[in-house]
Order: structure tokens, then C-alpha cells, then sequence
């Protein structure tokens, strides 16, 4: 905060902060570095400083080796990337299905038990979104063997967690008045959500699913290296037999496809606001 | 004037009921987006080939990881499991600082309101890049180059950091009250006092905000790329699950959920504190 220091007796200068202040913001970034540095010495115990400095020159050499790229492996590339689009879109469903009841259970003012309930389905939406969708896919791949089904549910399962937060945060900032006068013409509960709550939500819910159905689609293009389908099943067999020039497609394939969907988001999001 | 009214109104031929507006206004497009979403299911559901006898025998499995999460074991993997979370919390402290120390330059570079063009674009180009890859894809590059171990997440870590800090500094940047910059330029400041005393007061709270939200985000990336070599809590979870023990890998999620958990916790304790 501006403050007014004198120093004795000659012409007063503003600082932005007092002495005290500036002292303890000083000792702040003090601990911050001397925490960088211990963390640094830690993680670089066992780092290999030859590998380091040779890293130019293997960086030039993997480039070298991946153009140019090996078009005529685009063909083999179409179904991964219909699995991968299939794996973003049906998981965005699935999750779709299963976070809506649990936001209206997590939302302070729809949950049937404040006391019970709430907790637990709180605790449902931080586990999901603790755990990236690809933990989640090792975890599926390993109980539900390799494959694009794994990969669904994967994402599926990362996504409630995201959607269901952010649409329950949408549920409680919902204007009480209109809900209010809904019940005051007699509605049944699940009028009142129909009528008053549900039309609130709808804008929300949709720019939620749209851009979760974004994420999913650049998660879902990586989700193939823990063996659950798609482009990134592709990428890892390519990687094994250190094939880079189809590496470099597979990379371009996924930029593209990003690119794409950043777009129909854009578009999609354009129209609802 | 009333009785004109009543008339018209008697005159038509029922009443008609209320409708809820629709979220998609035009009849034709709302018909044609659901033929659209019904026949791209039918297909999406018919390209899926599970394996069901395999998906059967996997309930047995789920039962087991479920059952690990009722008993997680702690012990017998303790060593690595310590091991790598270590290395993910070092790799998320020291790749935040990079990071940030990166962004900043960049994100004040690539802010229009501040910035010459053609450093700009520059600036703009390496958030892209930064931003179109997943960071497993970087980690996998940065791996080859760099040799196995925490220094290769560090440095994926550190990079994927720019694209998330510096992009939206250089929005936060762009959207800053021109009329503090005015008045502090026109007290005669240079280049770098007006950013001292005008533009970074305005945006410092959003940055240590974002700041500590990306130390979040680091550490549950550091779980992941440990998949593909770069060091952290990953590595040692792919080696539970491959070996099929479910119940270190039990173990080590719930402490993933636990760090992650309190540091959510104290990341909004601190934007508190701050603001």
C-alpha cells in the first residue's frame, strides 16, 4: 500500500510498500529461491550431464531423421483417427450421462441431503479430476485389456469430474427468484427443475460439454501410448521401430485434427452465447 | 380500443399453449443435428470391437483394484514409491519456477498493447507450439534427447508451462487499463517503469493466481509423463499396473489424490491470503 516515509528529517519520498512489508516480501522470495535450488539439486542427483550436453546433437539427428514424412502411411492413419474422434465423442456422452445427476447432487441448491449426499458426491468429482485420463486408461487398459473401449471409458471418467464440477459451480449461481417463482405456481419438484432451473443451466451445460469434447479430443490422441486405441496406438508402434518419418505424420495428423475441433468449438460456442 | 382487443382475441381459434423456447431456435437444424447425432452413435457404437470375453474376465480384475483400494498397500513398494514422488514434487517446483521465469518475458511479448510486431509474432508462435502438443507427446521428444530421468520433465514441464502462464499473462496483458499506463507515462517513465508501476500492478494478482494453479496442474502432469520415461510418480505406477499389483497402485493413486487434494487446497488458501 502506498505509505509516506521520512528519512530524518529530509524531503519525504513514497514507496509502494513499508519498510516491514518490503522486508517480509524479501524473505518470501529469499525461501522461494532457496527452495528452487534444494528441489534442483534433488531431481538432478542422478541426471546424466553426458546424455545432457549431447542432447543438440541428438536433437539434430532426430529431425534430420523425421523429414520428410512418410505420406503414403496416411493410409494405414484413418481408422485410429475415426477411433480417436470416437473416443473423445462417446466418452464426452458417457461423461455427459453420468455428470449431470452427480452436479445436481453436488450443487448446494438441488442436493436432496446437504449433509450426506453432497460430501460424497464432492468426493466423486475430486477423484476423477485428480487423475489424468491417462492413469485412467493404464488403470482400464490393465482391467479391461487394450482397446478403444478403454480408451472411452477413460475419458469418460476424467471428464465427469471436470464437467460435473464446473456445472454444479453453474447450478449454485442460478438466479433463486425464478426457481422461487416457479414453486409459487404450484410446480412439483421435478417441474421446478424443468421450468426454473434447468433453462438457467442450459447455455452453461452446453459451453461446458463443447469444451470438455475440445480436451477430450487432444487427450484422446495420446491415450493410444497406454495401449487404449486411436492415433496414439499409431504414434507408439511407430516410436518402437524408431519409424520417425511416421512419426512426423502421425504428429502433423494430430495437429490437424486439433486444429479442426479448436475451430468447431469456436464455432459452436459463437452460436450458443 | 379494450373491446377491439377482446374481439380479435375471441376470434381466434384456440388458445394456444405455451412453449419452453427451444436452445436451437430453427426446427429444421434442431431435426437435422439429431438424425446427425443418431446416425454418427450408429456407427461410433458399431466401430467398436471389444473384446467382451476379455471385458468379462477384466470385471474380475476391477474387483481386485477395487478390492486394492480398500487395502492399499504402502509397504512393500515404499521405496519407490518414495522415490518418485520425490522426483514429482522437485521436477514441479523447479519447473514452475522455470516456467514462470520464461513466461513472463514471453507473455510480455507477446501482449499487442506493449509489443512491436514482429516480436509479437514470435512470442505468439512459441505459446502455439507450446500449447498444440499434449504434454506426453513433448516429454516423449524431450526424453529422446535428453536421456531418461526427471531432467527430461523438468524440462517438458517447464516448456508446457509457457503456453498455459504465458498466454494468459498476454491476455491479461491486453485487457489492462490504458489510463495507468497514460498517466504514468506521462509523468516522464521509461519503457520499464512504466511496466513496473502500471502494468505489472494490474496483473501480478492474476499471475501468482495462475502461478499457483500451475504448480497444481505440473504436479498431476509429472504423474503422467513418468509413462514415457521423463521421471516422477508415473514411472512407478506404470510398473505397479504392469506387474498387476493392485494394490501398490492403489496406493500410490491415493496419494496422488491426496497431494493433489491439498494442494488445491492450499493454492486457494494462498489466492486468498493474496488478494
Amino acid at each position: 500500500m502506498p505509505v509516506i516515509t521520512s528519512e530524518n528529517g529530509s524531503p519525504k519520498s513514497w514507496t509502494v510498500r513499508t519498510y516491514g512489508q518490503r522486508l517480509l516480501t524479501w524473505l518470501g522470495w529469499l525461501s522461494l529461491v532457496a527452495l528452487t535450488v534444494v528441489c534442483w539439486r534433488v531431481m538432478t542427483e542422478g541426471t546424466i550431464w553426458a546424455f545432457v550436453y549431447d542432447a543438440p546433437r541428438q536433437a539434430a539427428d532426430i529431425f534430420g531423421r523425421m523429414i520428410p514424412p512418410r505420406w503414403a502411411y496416411a493410409d494405414k492413419l484413418w481408422l485410429p483417427l475415426w477411433d480417436t474422434i470416437n473416443i473423445a465423442t462417446l466418452g464426452t456422452a458417457l461423461a455427459i450421462v453420468m455428470a449431470t445427476p452427480l452436479a445436481f447432487l453436488a450443487a448446494r441448491n438441488t442436493t436432496p441431503s446437504p449433509t450426506f449426499i453432497r460430501p460424497i458426491a464432492l468426493l466423486i468429482i475430486v477423484s476423477s479430476r485428480s487423475i489424468n485420463a491417462l492413469i485412467w486408461g493404464l488403470l482400464l487398459v490393465a482391467v479391461l485389456g487394450p482397446g478403444v473401449l478403454a480408451g472411452i471409458i477413460a475419458i469418460a471418467f476424467r471428464s465427469i469430474g471436470f464437467i460435473g464440477k464446473l456445472l454444479y459451480e453453474a447450478i449454485e449461481e442460478i438466479d433463486q427468484r425464478q426457481v422461487e417463482a416457479i414453486t409459487a405456481t404450484g410446480a412439483s419438484g421435478p417441474q421446478v427443475m424443468a421450468y426454473g432451473i434447468v433453462p438457467q443451466v442450459l447455455p452453461a451445460f452446453a459451453t461446458i460439454c463443447v469444451f470438455r469434447w475440445d480436451i477430450n479430443i487432444r487427450e484422446s490422441t495420446v491415450l493410444g501410448l497406454v495401449g487404449a486405441g486411436g492415433l496414439g496406438l499409431a504414434l507408439e508402434s511407430s516410436l518402437n521401430t524408431l519409424a520417425w518419418p511416421q512419426v512426423t505424420l502421425i504428429l502433423l495428423m494430430i495437429l490437424v485434427t486439433v486444429v479442426i475441433s479448436e475451430w468447431i468449438t469456436a464455432r459452436v460456442r459463437r452460436a450458443i452465447i | 380500443m379494450t373491446m377491439d382487443a377482446n374481439a380479435s382475441t375471441m376470434a381466434e381459434p384456440a388458445p394456444r399453449r405455451w412453449q419452453q423456447p427451444k436452445l436451437i431456435e430453427a426446427t429444421w437444424l434442431r431435426w437435422a443435428i439429431t438424425v446427425a447425432v443418431l446416425l454418427y452413435l450408429a456407427l461410433a457404437l458399431g466401430s467398436i470391437d471389444a473384446n467382451w470375453t476379455r471385458v468379462i474376465e477384466g470385471i474380475g480384475r476391477a474387483g481386485q483394484l477395487f478390492a486394492g483400494f480398500l487395502t492399499p498397500d504402502f509397504l512393500s513398494r515404499w521405496g519407490d514409491i518414495q522415490v518418485g514422488i520425490i522426483e514429482s514434487l522437485t521436477m514441479t517446483v523447479t519447473s514452475t519456477v522455470a516456467g514462470v521465469l520464461l513466461s513472463v518475458p514471453i507473455g510480455l511479448g507477446a501482449a499487442r498493447n506493449i509489443a512491436p510486431l514482429w516480436l509479437y509474432a514470435l512470442c505468439r508462435a512459441i505459446i502455439a507450439i507450446s500449447r498444440t502438443f499434449q504434454e506426453v507427446i513433448i516429454a516423449i521428444f524431450f526424453v529422446a534427447m535428453f536421456g531418461f530421468g526427471p531432467f527430461a520433465g523438468f524440462l517438458t514441464l517447464s516448456f508446457a508451462t509457457i503456453g498455459f502462464l504465458a498466454k494468459l499473462l498476454a491476455d491479461e496483458i491486453e485487457e489492462i487499463d490504458p489510463a495507468q499506463v497514460e498517466a504514468v507515462r506521462a509523468t516522464g517513465a521509461g519503457f520499464w517503469q512504466v511496466i513496473d508501476y502500471a502494468v505489472s500492478t494490474q496483473v501480478m494478482p492474476r499471475l501468482i493466481g495462475l502461478t499457483l494453479y500451475r504448480v497444481d496442474i505440473n504436479f498431476r502432469e509429472s504423474a503422467v509423463i513418468g509413462i514415457v520415461g521423463a521421471g516422477g510418480i508415473g514411472a512407478t505406477l506404470n510398473t505397479a499396473l504392469d506387474r498387476y499389483e493392485f494394490d501398490s497402485a492403489a496406493a500410490i493413486l491415493m496419494l496422488i489424490i491426496v497431494i493433489v487434494m491439498s494442494m488445491e487446497y492450499m493454492s486457494s488458501f494462498f489466492r486468498k491470503w493474496i488478494q
